[in-house]
Protein backbone atom coordinates (compact mmCIF):
# COMPACT_ATOMS: atom_id res chain seq x y z
CA UNK A 1 0.00 0.00 0.00
CA UNK A 2 1.28 3.46 -0.85
CA UNK A 3 2.16 5.79 1.99
CA UNK A 4 -0.42 8.35 3.06
CA UNK A 5 0.82 11.85 2.24
CA UNK A 6 0.39 14.35 5.03
CA UNK A 7 0.92 18.02 4.17
CA UNK A 8 2.51 20.32 6.74
CA UNK A 9 1.96 23.92 5.67
CA UNK A 10 4.91 26.26 6.05
CA UNK A 11 4.13 29.95 6.41
CA UNK A 12 6.83 32.57 6.78
CA UNK A 13 7.21 32.55 10.56
CA UNK A 14 6.07 28.97 11.18
CA UNK A 15 8.43 27.47 13.75
CA UNK A 16 6.85 24.14 14.70
CA UNK A 17 6.83 22.85 11.13
CA UNK A 18 9.91 20.67 11.58
CA UNK A 19 8.70 19.31 14.93
CA UNK A 20 5.41 18.42 13.30
CA UNK A 21 7.21 16.78 10.35
CA UNK A 22 9.30 14.80 12.85
CA UNK A 23 6.25 13.62 14.80
CA UNK A 24 4.38 12.63 11.65
CA UNK A 25 7.36 10.87 10.08
CA UNK A 26 7.55 8.50 13.04
CA UNK A 27 4.34 6.78 11.92
CA UNK A 28 4.67 3.86 9.60
CA UNK A 29 2.97 4.31 6.23
CA UNK A 30 2.86 8.08 6.52
CA UNK A 31 4.88 10.43 4.37
CA UNK A 32 4.99 14.06 5.47
CA UNK A 33 5.58 16.79 2.90
CA UNK A 34 6.09 20.47 3.48
CA UNK A 35 3.68 22.72 1.62
CA UNK A 36 4.85 26.25 0.98
CA UNK A 37 2.34 29.01 1.72
CA UNK A 38 2.77 30.55 -1.73
CA UNK A 39 1.82 27.39 -3.57
CA UNK A 40 -1.60 26.26 -4.77
CA UNK A 41 -0.50 22.61 -4.83
CA UNK A 42 -1.48 20.27 -1.99
CA UNK A 43 0.86 17.66 -3.55
CA UNK A 44 -1.57 14.80 -3.10
CA UNK A 45 -1.89 15.29 0.66
CA UNK A 46 -4.77 13.42 2.30
CA UNK A 47 -4.42 15.35 5.57
CA UNK A 48 -3.35 18.94 6.19
CA UNK A 49 -1.55 20.04 9.32
CA UNK A 50 -1.15 23.74 10.15
CA UNK A 51 1.77 24.01 12.55
CA UNK A 52 2.51 26.44 15.35
CA UNK A 53 4.60 29.57 15.04
CA UNK A 54 4.10 33.19 14.17
CA UNK A 55 2.85 33.17 10.60
CA UNK A 56 3.52 36.51 8.92
CA UNK A 57 4.97 37.70 12.22
CA UNK A 58 1.49 37.62 13.78
CA UNK A 59 1.12 41.09 12.21
CA UNK A 60 -2.32 42.65 12.58
CA UNK A 61 -3.72 39.58 14.42
CA UNK A 62 -2.39 36.05 14.77
CA UNK A 63 -3.38 34.10 11.66
CA UNK A 64 -5.11 37.01 9.96
CA UNK A 65 -2.74 37.31 7.01
CA UNK A 66 -1.92 33.62 6.68
CA UNK A 67 -5.55 32.86 5.92
CA UNK A 68 -5.25 34.71 2.61
CA UNK A 69 -2.13 32.87 1.45
CA UNK A 70 -2.50 30.81 -1.76
CA UNK A 71 -2.16 27.45 0.02
CA UNK A 72 -4.95 28.36 2.45
CA UNK A 73 -7.38 28.89 -0.42
CA UNK A 74 -6.74 25.25 -1.38
CA UNK A 75 -6.94 24.08 2.25
CA UNK A 76 -10.29 25.81 2.79
CA UNK A 77 -11.66 24.29 -0.40
CA UNK A 78 -10.37 20.80 0.46
CA UNK A 79 -11.70 21.07 4.03
CA UNK A 80 -15.11 21.91 2.58
CA UNK A 81 -14.97 18.61 0.70
CA UNK A 82 -14.14 16.71 3.88
CA UNK A 83 -10.34 16.60 3.98
CA UNK A 84 -9.07 16.32 7.56
CA UNK A 85 -7.32 19.50 8.73
CA UNK A 86 -5.55 19.85 12.06
CA UNK A 87 -4.42 23.26 13.29
CA UNK A 88 -2.05 23.44 16.23
CA UNK A 89 -1.55 26.71 18.13
CA UNK A 90 -0.91 29.28 15.40
CA UNK A 91 -2.58 26.77 13.09
CA UNK A 92 -5.70 27.00 15.29
CA UNK A 93 -5.53 30.78 15.02
CA UNK A 94 -5.35 30.49 11.22
CA UNK A 95 -8.36 28.14 11.18
CA UNK A 96 -10.43 30.60 13.21
CA UNK A 97 -9.41 33.53 11.02
CA UNK A 98 -10.20 31.56 7.89
CA UNK A 99 -13.69 30.75 9.14
CA UNK A 100 -13.15 26.98 9.16
CA UNK A 101 -13.72 27.12 12.90
CA UNK A 102 -15.84 29.52 14.93
CA UNK A 103 -14.69 31.98 17.58
CA UNK A 104 -11.49 33.93 18.15
CA UNK A 105 -8.36 33.88 20.29
CA UNK A 106 -7.31 36.99 22.18
CA UNK A 107 -4.41 37.69 24.52
CA UNK A 108 -3.89 35.49 27.52
CA UNK A 109 -5.69 36.99 30.49
CA UNK A 110 -2.52 37.42 32.56
CA UNK A 111 -0.72 39.13 29.63
CA UNK A 112 2.09 36.58 29.59
CA UNK A 113 3.37 34.34 26.85
CA UNK A 114 2.98 30.91 28.41
CA UNK A 115 5.37 28.10 27.56
CA UNK A 116 4.71 25.24 29.94
CA UNK A 117 2.98 21.97 30.42
CA UNK A 118 -0.80 21.82 30.76
CA UNK A 119 -3.29 19.11 31.50
CA UNK A 120 -6.15 18.73 29.10
CA UNK A 121 -9.05 16.36 28.93
CA UNK A 122 -10.56 14.98 25.76
CA UNK A 123 -14.27 15.66 26.21
CA UNK A 124 -15.38 14.25 22.88
CA UNK A 125 -13.71 11.01 21.81
CA UNK A 126 -16.00 10.35 18.89
CA UNK A 127 -14.03 12.59 16.49
CA UNK A 128 -11.55 11.28 13.94
CA UNK A 129 -8.82 13.03 15.94
CA UNK A 130 -9.62 11.59 19.37
CA UNK A 131 -10.95 8.07 18.80
CA UNK A 132 -7.96 6.50 20.61
CA UNK A 133 -8.49 8.61 23.74
CA UNK A 134 -10.91 8.01 26.56
CA UNK A 135 -12.96 10.73 28.22
CA UNK A 136 -11.77 9.43 31.58
CA UNK A 137 -8.13 10.30 31.02
CA UNK A 138 -6.09 13.43 31.53
CA UNK A 139 -3.41 14.27 28.99
CA UNK A 140 -0.16 16.07 29.67
CA UNK A 141 0.54 18.32 26.67
CA UNK A 142 2.47 21.62 26.59
CA UNK A 143 1.27 25.02 25.45
CA UNK A 144 3.36 27.88 24.05
CA UNK A 145 1.32 30.93 23.18
CA UNK A 146 0.54 34.54 23.99
CA UNK A 147 -2.87 34.62 22.36
CA UNK A 148 -4.79 31.54 23.34
CA UNK A 149 -7.71 33.02 25.20
CA UNK A 150 -10.63 31.43 23.38
CA UNK A 151 -13.69 33.59 22.96
CA UNK A 152 -16.97 33.19 21.12
CA UNK A 153 -20.34 34.86 21.55
CA UNK A 154 -22.87 32.98 23.74
CA UNK A 155 -24.86 31.74 20.74
CA UNK A 156 -21.71 30.20 19.24
CA UNK A 157 -20.81 28.53 22.54
CA UNK A 158 -24.35 27.11 22.75
CA UNK A 159 -24.13 25.69 19.26
CA UNK A 160 -20.65 24.25 19.94
CA UNK A 161 -22.14 22.49 22.97
CA UNK A 162 -25.23 21.36 21.12
CA UNK A 163 -23.23 19.74 18.32
CA UNK A 164 -20.57 18.36 20.66
CA UNK A 165 -17.82 20.43 19.03
CA UNK A 166 -15.76 21.12 22.15
CA UNK A 167 -13.04 18.49 22.05
CA UNK A 168 -10.45 19.47 24.68
CA UNK A 169 -10.69 21.44 27.92
CA UNK A 170 -7.89 22.57 30.25
CA UNK A 171 -8.03 20.75 33.56
CA UNK A 172 -5.92 20.15 36.63
CA UNK A 173 -3.90 16.94 36.99
CA UNK A 174 -7.01 15.16 38.24
CA UNK A 175 -9.11 16.16 35.27
CA UNK A 176 -11.15 18.82 37.03
CA UNK A 177 -12.20 21.77 34.88
CA UNK A 178 -11.39 24.64 37.23
CA UNK A 179 -10.51 28.28 36.78
CA UNK A 180 -7.08 27.68 38.37
CA UNK A 181 -6.38 25.09 35.68
CA UNK A 182 -7.28 27.55 32.93
CA UNK A 183 -3.93 28.92 31.70
CA UNK A 184 -5.16 31.72 29.46
CA UNK A 185 -8.73 32.66 30.36
CA UNK A 186 -10.43 30.66 27.61
CA UNK A 187 -14.21 30.53 27.92
CA UNK A 188 -15.22 27.26 29.54
CA UNK A 189 -11.54 26.19 29.65
CA UNK A 190 -11.80 25.42 25.94
CA UNK A 191 -8.48 24.16 24.54
CA UNK A 192 -9.68 22.71 21.25
CA UNK A 193 -12.77 22.56 19.04
CA UNK A 194 -13.86 20.74 15.91
CA UNK A 195 -16.10 21.97 13.10
CA UNK A 196 -19.61 20.62 12.79
CA UNK A 197 -18.67 18.25 9.97
CA UNK A 198 -15.96 16.81 12.22
CA UNK A 199 -13.02 17.06 9.83
CA UNK A 200 -11.34 20.27 11.07
CA UNK A 201 -9.80 20.39 14.54
CA UNK A 202 -7.96 23.29 16.14
CA UNK A 203 -6.24 23.24 19.51
CA UNK A 204 -3.77 25.43 21.38
CA UNK A 205 -1.70 22.70 23.09
CA UNK A 206 1.07 21.10 21.02
CA UNK A 207 0.55 17.34 20.56
CA UNK A 208 3.72 17.17 18.43
CA UNK A 209 5.71 18.30 21.48
CA UNK A 210 4.29 15.39 23.45
CA UNK A 211 4.65 12.63 20.92
CA UNK A 212 7.49 10.57 22.38
CA UNK A 213 8.57 9.63 25.89
CA UNK A 214 11.89 11.39 25.42
CA UNK A 215 9.98 14.68 25.34
CA UNK A 216 8.41 13.99 28.72
CA UNK A 217 5.06 12.83 27.44
CA UNK A 218 3.70 10.91 24.51
CA UNK A 219 0.09 11.76 25.26
CA UNK A 220 -0.17 13.76 22.05
CA UNK A 221 0.78 10.84 19.88
CA UNK A 222 -2.63 9.22 19.83
CA UNK A 223 -4.12 12.34 18.29
CA UNK A 224 -2.05 11.77 15.15
CA UNK A 225 -2.55 8.03 15.39
CA UNK A 226 -6.36 8.40 15.63
CA UNK A 227 -6.28 10.56 12.56
CA UNK A 228 -3.97 8.41 10.44
CA UNK A 229 -5.92 5.24 11.28
CA UNK A 230 -9.02 6.69 9.64
CA UNK A 231 -7.28 6.93 6.29
CA UNK B 1 -8.62 61.85 -6.57
CA UNK B 2 -7.90 59.77 -3.51
CA UNK B 3 -8.99 59.34 0.04
CA UNK B 4 -7.07 58.55 3.17
CA UNK B 5 -9.00 56.24 5.44
CA UNK B 6 -8.06 56.69 9.08
CA UNK B 7 -9.17 53.43 10.62
CA UNK B 8 -9.44 52.58 14.30
CA UNK B 9 -9.86 49.00 15.45
CA UNK B 10 -10.75 48.35 19.08
CA UNK B 11 -11.53 45.29 21.13
CA UNK B 12 -15.21 44.88 21.92
CA UNK B 13 -16.22 45.96 25.41
CA UNK B 14 -16.91 42.37 26.41
CA UNK B 15 -13.33 41.30 25.63
CA UNK B 16 -10.73 41.70 28.35
CA UNK B 17 -8.11 44.15 27.09
CA UNK B 18 -5.02 43.01 28.98
CA UNK B 19 -2.76 45.64 27.43
CA UNK B 20 -5.24 48.36 28.32
CA UNK B 21 -5.41 47.02 31.89
CA UNK B 22 -1.61 47.13 32.21
CA UNK B 23 -1.53 50.73 30.97
CA UNK B 24 -4.42 51.67 33.27
CA UNK B 25 -2.54 50.29 36.28
CA UNK B 26 0.64 52.09 35.23
CA UNK B 27 -1.24 55.40 34.98
CA UNK B 28 -2.78 54.89 38.41
CA UNK B 29 0.67 54.05 39.80
CA UNK B 30 1.94 57.33 38.32
CA UNK B 31 -0.58 59.11 40.49
CA UNK B 32 -3.29 59.89 37.94
CA UNK B 33 -6.06 58.94 40.31
CA UNK B 34 -8.77 60.23 38.01
CA UNK B 35 -7.85 57.83 35.23
CA UNK B 36 -10.73 55.45 35.05
CA UNK B 37 -9.82 53.10 32.23
CA UNK B 38 -7.48 52.63 29.29
CA UNK B 39 -8.20 50.62 26.18
CA UNK B 40 -5.64 49.86 23.48
CA UNK B 41 -6.60 49.53 19.87
CA UNK B 42 -4.99 49.79 16.46
CA UNK B 43 -4.74 52.72 14.13
CA UNK B 44 -4.36 52.01 10.42
CA UNK B 45 -4.08 54.48 7.54
CA UNK B 46 -5.00 53.30 4.09
CA UNK B 47 -4.88 55.39 0.94
CA UNK B 48 -7.63 54.54 -1.52
CA UNK B 49 -7.42 55.82 -5.07
CA UNK B 50 -11.09 56.29 -5.90
CA UNK B 51 -12.90 59.28 -7.34
CA UNK B 52 -16.19 58.70 -5.53
CA UNK B 53 -16.40 58.95 -1.78
CA UNK B 54 -19.16 56.32 -1.71
CA UNK B 55 -16.92 53.80 -3.43
CA UNK B 56 -14.00 54.59 -1.12
CA UNK B 57 -16.35 54.02 1.84
CA UNK B 58 -17.56 50.72 0.43
CA UNK B 59 -13.99 49.48 -0.04
CA UNK B 60 -13.03 50.65 3.42
CA UNK B 61 -15.90 48.77 5.04
CA UNK B 62 -15.04 45.69 3.02
CA UNK B 63 -11.34 45.63 3.99
CA UNK B 64 -12.20 46.30 7.62
CA UNK B 65 -14.52 43.31 7.72
CA UNK B 66 -12.32 41.05 5.61
CA UNK B 67 -8.87 41.69 7.05
CA UNK B 68 -8.28 44.70 9.27
CA UNK B 69 -10.63 43.70 12.08
CA UNK B 70 -11.95 40.43 13.43
CA UNK B 71 -15.69 41.03 13.90
CA UNK B 72 -15.86 38.26 16.50
CA UNK B 73 -13.89 40.35 18.99
CA UNK B 74 -13.27 43.78 17.48
CA UNK B 75 -15.13 46.87 16.31
CA UNK B 76 -13.87 49.31 13.72
CA UNK B 77 -14.58 52.87 12.72
CA UNK B 78 -12.99 55.17 10.16
CA UNK B 79 -12.77 58.69 8.87
CA UNK B 80 -12.27 59.38 5.18
CA UNK B 81 -10.25 62.40 4.21
CA UNK B 82 -9.93 63.61 0.67
CA UNK B 83 -6.37 64.04 -0.57
CA UNK B 84 -5.26 65.78 -3.73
Amino acid sequence: MADITVGVVVFPGSNCDHDTMHAVASFEGVKPVMLWHGSHDLEGAKVILLPGGFSYGDYLRAGSIARFSPIMQEVVEAAGKGMPVLGICNGFQVLLESGLLEGALSRNRDKKFLCRNTFIKPVNCSTMFTSLYSEDEVLSIPIAHGEGNYFAPPETISSLMEYDQIVFRYTDALGRVTDEANPNGSLGNIAGIVNRAGNVLGLMPHPERASEKLLGSDDGRRLFESLFRQL
Amino acid sequence: MAYTAKITVTLRESILDVQGKAVEHALLNLGYASVDSARIGKYIEVRINEAEQGEAERICNEICLKLLSNPVMENYSFLLEQVN
